[in-house]
């Protein structure tokens, strides 16, 4: 076992928060934990004098308030147990990065940058702490897929001299040569190969390929055709481009005889048909085509936006999958264009319970325990502050959702938007092209094992085979410091012909990809700038390792290229020429491994067939369920659900202001509650604003997907609107989550949500600028008993908006402002409470179990459109004091949220609400009919706005009130809700204060 | 009047150094961003700025401690320099993580006159989490300070996790009795926080939230004047507008944390 010649102990010498936090964590969850001591240790091997080692630890210290020793252990007063906490071989270890460079800065000469510097933590726990719960604190403390952990007692760690100097060298003797893959060994064994992965010499298997039979046939013929059996590289190289992830194989598959697909047939038609009658005022930007999709932002800028999702990672390493994710989606702004700037990011999360503490497990033998919904919520809020924060681009706009059926597998939304001006020099900036000739360069990080298989992974369901090497950790600096350099001035100075992100697939789909703009390639694969030696071939070509970019650098240009990255310290490999022979080839010291034609590669996938089926109509449930009598503690109820609750833990833990455009916030009004919109300006100079919402309904899908979909189009539309954004500069974005995509039954839903995508978005002409699905959110396992468990996600459409506000001075938020301004209610109500969130309080009040059934909201896009043209003049003319669209939990939720907002009373009149036929007051509270907006207006505007929406559906529903009264009456006339502002308030924040 | 020329620092995770620069120009300086590899390959440019601004951002990921490794670098190739350029009749400012880097060079609150040693430290916020949130500064009147002249009190952001001012009790009192400390978190009332959560978002000694040299020529601060220097910029925009306009005042166009950097430009006037 390899040991370092210098562990440095940093500890505290006065209190330290760190410790009260992780105390306070654990004592929350039970356990006799009395104090807390931390020490942060780094374990350096290299060949450093012991007095330049001591000068390499004061760099490593806060005098004022921290201590070090040099390999002699930190010895707290008190303490019972000691927990050290240090990574696995190969895991990313930021910290121990920037101290490499540290020292290295120190002693002017490079340490090896994966063998010279390691860190860990240890705790040190005092309290009457059994054997059982000091293992149980250390599992709440790590993950074991990334995490290696030491407990010793007192007496232990004394009798060692401490934890000892262990290194976690990556040791691995991979056969550094190309295999031969045969092909020709009958149906049976293909099947083996591309659902476990190619054979290693000891008869294990490397993972999943995720191709169909159809597709191993199809390689298997080619391969016929050129007289040999592919080798491994070829095989997964093939497969990854293949991939769910990547060619997104259901929706462009034939469906019900349409051979177009549903991509095609909906998504893209939607913005062709938009685009066509848009005519000149079309303000689409390389849609579809790029790693983002951009939109007119004014005469001189484009504004980019795309959001990933990166579920399957973050199932097994919460904070790991997060921040590889937002991280990973800021390359899509990065490789945008020639590189375009990241300017907000924004989040989504789906979740189960927090509070569901009932164990899950991966395998029958019950010996590898999902991560409870607590620690995926913790960790992905963390992963996204984490990687958000430190790259320096704000954080605005997010919601969180929870649903039983995320138990299995969480969904992490993570999108990006950019800003890139249209020309760059004498060039368009969002056309470019790789030429015949350009040199093949990579920038950033490194490569190892780390994310091999992503793209493969992520197209099958989470099961005991899921791969450990899937997991990653983002490092957001290397990558500030690449994107710094490619952004803010390689671009601009004409460096390069070409640029894409390295995502999925890592470099085997990035430079196959980019050599389709010129015809052909030819790697030599071990110019690859690696971690650690012993990698295969196929592991370098297919490794997702994170944190780099693929350029096409001409070769005029190639010198200063690398020189300018050298100083921002920005490390640059040379890998190979962009050819145009048509061909694919890849040498590994002078062996050529890989050789395929392009074309195959990229067009040689069969297209899946796929028919759906509706499934057999149920018994059309009629929720029935009396009125309750005590409507002011249910509105009580909603505002402290999971899914209604403030956030604003979140919302202050990601920086929102940074880039200094933020114009309306995540947290609104005096009393702090969390919008559903968000507004900021990218260009400090001018006046316009970038508006960014989202709209989505899982919990409708089960009874109507083709208006769930067309309510999230609504809702993220209407959002963007009620708080500024031009209609006519308005574009979405649309991410499938789906669940067990070869049922024919979900496809059927998929379908019909897929159709709603279409009609809704032509409707409001508002186009798809990019999207991205995921097809597989499904979880096979097992319970405490032993019993099989799956668990599928609710089909879940998240539709992102994203606009542009003329001036953002016009722009307005939700809170009440001003006593005795006039209440209007916009847009109709009916009676659509199916799948709605008063219907699953329902449940859970009766104790009858879940309310199900109902009618889930129309929206009927003619007559809203009329009202959001209306808003829209309204809000450019001033005449609107406070706008808040309806969204879940309907207009009580509405209405409160004003109010907590502006934390001021109001007084309703249900009586007044412009309503379909006779509702309940029950329905009329919290009915989540679309097209709804709640507009505080100025008495002495009143004409004004009143005549702006003459023809359609509004009233006056109530007034702003001068204390924090809340008064709701019902359609009778009597008082149904009586309650105050900060008794509401309570109910919202109390739902979250653990966190 | 000749513009003064101001340089703000980036690279290694420096993220405010656009948007100081514009509040810097805005304000009537010319200003600059060089990355710290090319100010240490070619130090004598330093010679050719008036203002040094040490913006926000996460240096080094902040992964050793914030500003830790920032201050590593400086020390490592640059302390001579950044001397030579603070006993010049220039100003330095720095923001957040700037002020972190400041503190851990020992440039602020050099109450010894010596750079290089830290005399005071930003530790983790008292809730061990990050905390983006509006706060209310008293801005202390009677210290040297040229960046708060005439600035009574300010509605400016904090987003940081390690803002929690700490220095030894001896060195609280010399800051104190110097008049060095510039700002303190007020608390609802008008008054200091008194540490009291959020108004003081991080726990900081005194409700510290900035603190200048001797001299006054340089200044720290948590708090990110260049995030409140539009009216638009403020959490409370949408409201302070209402009530404007329906009393027929004019909406302004700025806010709080310009008279910083004006403070710095008219220095020089």
């Amino acid at each position: 076992m390899k040991t370092a010649r210098y562990r440095i102990e940093v500890y505290a010498k006065i209190a330290d928060a760190r410790c009260e936090a992780v105390r306070l964590k654990l004592s929350r969850q039970g356990f006799p934990v009395k104090t807390v001591f931390m020490s942060d240790n780094y374990l350096i091997d290299a060949e450093i004098s012991p007095e330049m080692i001591e000068q390499a630890a004061t760099l490593l210290v806060q005098p004022v308030v921290q201590g070090y020793l040099i390999n002699t252990p930190y010895m707290p007063e008190e303490f019972t147990h000691a927990v050290e906490i240090g990574f696995l071989p190969g895991v990313t270890d930021n910290v121990a990065h920037t101290v490499r460079e540290s020292i290295s800065d120190l002693l002017k000469r490079e340490l090896d940058m994966e063998k010279s510097v390691f860190t860990t933590v240890t705790y040190f726990f005092s309290g009457p702490i059994s054997d059982g719960e000091i293992q149980s604190i250390g599992n709440e403390l790590h993950n074991p897929l990334i995490q290696r952990m030491n407990i010793l007692s007192r007496d232990e760690y004394r009798a060692r001299s401490g934890m000892g100097r262990y290194i976690p060298l990556v040791d691995l003797h991979e056969k550094p040569s190309a295999d031969v893959v045969d092909l020709e060994t009958g149906e049976d064994e293909l099947a083996v190969i591309a659902r476990e992965g190619i054979a290693n010499e000891d008869g294990s298997r490397r993972g999943p390929l995720a191709l169909d039979m159809a597709s191993m046939e199809v390689i298997r013929d080619y391969f016929r055709k050129e007289s040999r059996n592919p080798t491994d590289i070829e095989l997964e190289s093939i497969a990854q481009t293949w991939s769910e992830h990547c060619k997104h194989t259901i929706f462009a598959a034939e469906i019900d005889g349409d051979g177009e697909g549903i991509f095609r047939s909906y998504i893209r038609r939607a913005t062709e048909t938009i685009r066509r009658e848009k005519g000149d005022r079309d303000f689409c930007y390389s849609v579809f085509k790029d790693n983002s999709g951009g939109i007119e932002f004014d005469d001189d800028y484009i504004i980019t936006d795309k959001v990933e999702t990166h579920n399957s990672p973050s199932a097994l390493d919460p904070f790991g999958g997060a921040i590889t994710g937002i991280v990973g989606v800021n390359r899509d702004t990065i490789g945008f264009g020639l590189a375009a700037k990241p300017v907000a990011n924004r989040y989504g999360f789906c979740f189960a319970d927090p509070a569901d503490e009932t164990p899950l497990f991966r395998d029958r033998e019950r010996s590898r325990r999902l991560l409870p919904p607590r620690r995926i919520m913790e960790g992905v809020i963390h992963g996204v502050n984490a990687g958000g924060n430190t790259s320096g681009i704000p954080t605005p706009q997010g919601f969180i959702y929870f649903d039983a059926g995320y138990k299995g597998k969480p969904l992490v939304f993570v999108g990006t938007v950019g800003i890139i001006p249209k020309t760059v020099g004498d060039r368009v900036s969002v056309e470019k092209s790789a030429v015949d000739g350009d040199h093949i360069v990579i920038v950033g990080g490194r490569v190892g094992r780390d994310g091999i298989h992503g793209a493969t992974f992520s197209s099958e369901a989470l099961s005991s085979g899921s791969p450990a090497t899937a997991v990653q950790i983002g490092d957001p600096i290397t990558q500030k410091k690449l994107s710094d350099a490619l952004v803010k001035e390689a671009r601009d100075l004409g460096l390069y012909h070409s640029i894409t992100d390295n995502g999925a697939g890592g470099l085997s789909c990035s430079v196959a990809e980019m050599a389709r703009e010129c015809g052909g390639f030819r790697v030599d694969l071990e110019q690859v700038p690696l971690k650690y030696p012993g990698l295969s071939p196929w592991q370098i070509w297919v490794s997702e390792s994170q944190e780099r970019m693929t350029l096409s650098v001409p070769p005029e240009k190639l010198e200063p290229f690398i020189h300018l990255m050298t100083r921002r310290g920005v490390e640059t490999a040379v890998i190979g020429k962009f050819t145009s022979s048509g061909r694919g080839e890849v040498m590994f010291h002078g062996e050529k491994v890989f050789d395929l034609d392009l074309f195959f590669l990229h067009e040689g996938l069969p297209q899946k067939k796929l028919s759906t089926r509706k499934p057999a109509a149920k018994a059309p449930a009629v929720p029935g369920f009396p009125e309750p009598s005590d409507m002011t503690s249910v509105m009580g109820e909603m505002m402290g659900r999971l899914n209604i609750a403030g956030f604003e833990f979140i919302s202050t833990q990601y920086d929102h202001e940074v880039q200094a455009g933020s114009v309306i916030k995540p947290l609104q009004g005096a009393g702090k509650v969390n919008g559903n919109t968000s507004v900021f300006r990218p260009l400090l100079a001018s006046k316009k604003g970038v508006v960014l919402s989202q709209g989505l309904y899982p919990s409708y899908s089960g009874i109507d997907p083709y208006r769930m979909a067309a309510c999230s189009i609504d809702t993220a539309v209407r959002n963007a609107v009620a708080a500024g954004c031009s209609l006519d500069r308005l574009a979405i974005l649309d991410n499938f989550c789906w669940c067990d995509s070869n049922n024919p039954e979900r496809l059927w839903q998929l379908k019909e949500a897929a159709r709603a995508c279409y009609d809704t978005a032509v409707a409001y002409g508002t186009p798809y600028i990019s999207g991205k699905d995921s097809m597989f959110n499904d979880f096979r396992g097992f319970d405490a008993d032993g019993n099989e468990v799956y668990i599928s996600i609710p089909p879940t459409l998240l539709i992102s908006s994203i606009g542009v506000a003329e001036d953002a001075e016009m722009c307005q938020t939700m809170d009440f402002k001003v006593p005795g301004d006039i209440i209007y209610l916009v847009g109709l109500t009916g009676d659509e409470c199916g799948g709605s969130e008063y219907h699953s309080l329902t449940g859970e009040r009766t104790g009858e179990g879940p309310v199900t059934g109902g009618t889930v909201p129309s929206v009927e896009c003619s007559a809203n459109l009329a009202a959001y043209r209306a808003l829209e003049k309204a809000l450019r003319e001033g005449l609107v004091s406070s706008s808040i669209s309806l969204e879940r939990g309907g207009l009580g939720v509405a209405a409160i949220k004003s109010a907590l907002a502006g934390m001021r009373g109001f007084t309703l009149s249900l009586g007044a609400v412009p309503a379909a036929g006779k509702l309940r007051d029950d329905t009329l509270l919290f009915s989540e009919s679309q097209g709804r907006v709640l507009a505080g207006v100025d008495p002495s505007k009143a004409g004004k706005f009143e005549s702006l929406f003459a023809g359609i559906a509004f009233a006056r529903v109530g007034e702003v009130a001068e204390g924090g009264v809340i008064r709701i009456t019902g359609a009778g006339g009597e008082n149904i809700v009586e309650t105050t502002v900060d008794e509401m308030m309570e109910r919202y924040r109390s739902c979250f204060r653990g966190f | 009047m000749v513009k003064p020329r101001t340089l703000v620092l980036t690279g290694y995770g420096i993220n405010c150094d656009e948007e100081t620069k514009f509040a810097f120009e805005y304000a009537g300086s010319d200003a600059s961003i060089v990355h710290i590899n090319d100010i240490i390959e070619e130090p004598g440019m330093l010679e050719r700025f008036q203002i040094f601004a040490f913006p926000g951002g996460f240096s080094y990921g902040d992964d050793t401690g914030s500003g830790k490794a920032l201050a590593g670098r400086i020390k490592n190739n640059l302390l001579e320099e950044m001397r030579r350029f603070s006993e010049r009749d220039t100003l330095m400012l720095g923001i957040c993580n700037g002020f972190q880097v400041m503190v851990n060079l020992g440039i602020l609150p050099a109450l010894d006159r010596k750079i290089g040693e830290a005399e005071a430290a930003l530790i983790h916020n008292g809730s061990f989490r990050y905390q983006c949130r509006w706060v209310d500064l008293i801005v202390e009147k009677g210290t040297p300070s040229v960046f708060t002249r005439g600035i009574e009190t300010l509605h400016i952001p904090v987003a940081h996790g390690e803002g929690n001012f700490y220095a030894p009790e001896k060195t609280l009192k010399d800051l104190e009795r110097n008049k060095l400390v510039t700002m303190r978190y007020a608390g609802p009332g008008g008054g200091p926080a008194e540490g009291v959560f959020p108004y003081n978002p991080n726990g900081s000694a005194g409700d510290i939230a900035s603190i200048c040299d001797a001299g006054g020529r340089i200044m720290g601060m948590m708090p990110h004047p260049e995030r409140g220097m539009f009216f638009t910029q403020r959490d409370d925009w949408t409201l302070l507008k209402e009530r404007l306009t329906r009393r027929g005042e004019e909406v302004p166009a700025h806010s709080d944390g310009i008279a910083i950097f004006q403070n710095a430009v008219n220095y020089f006037a």
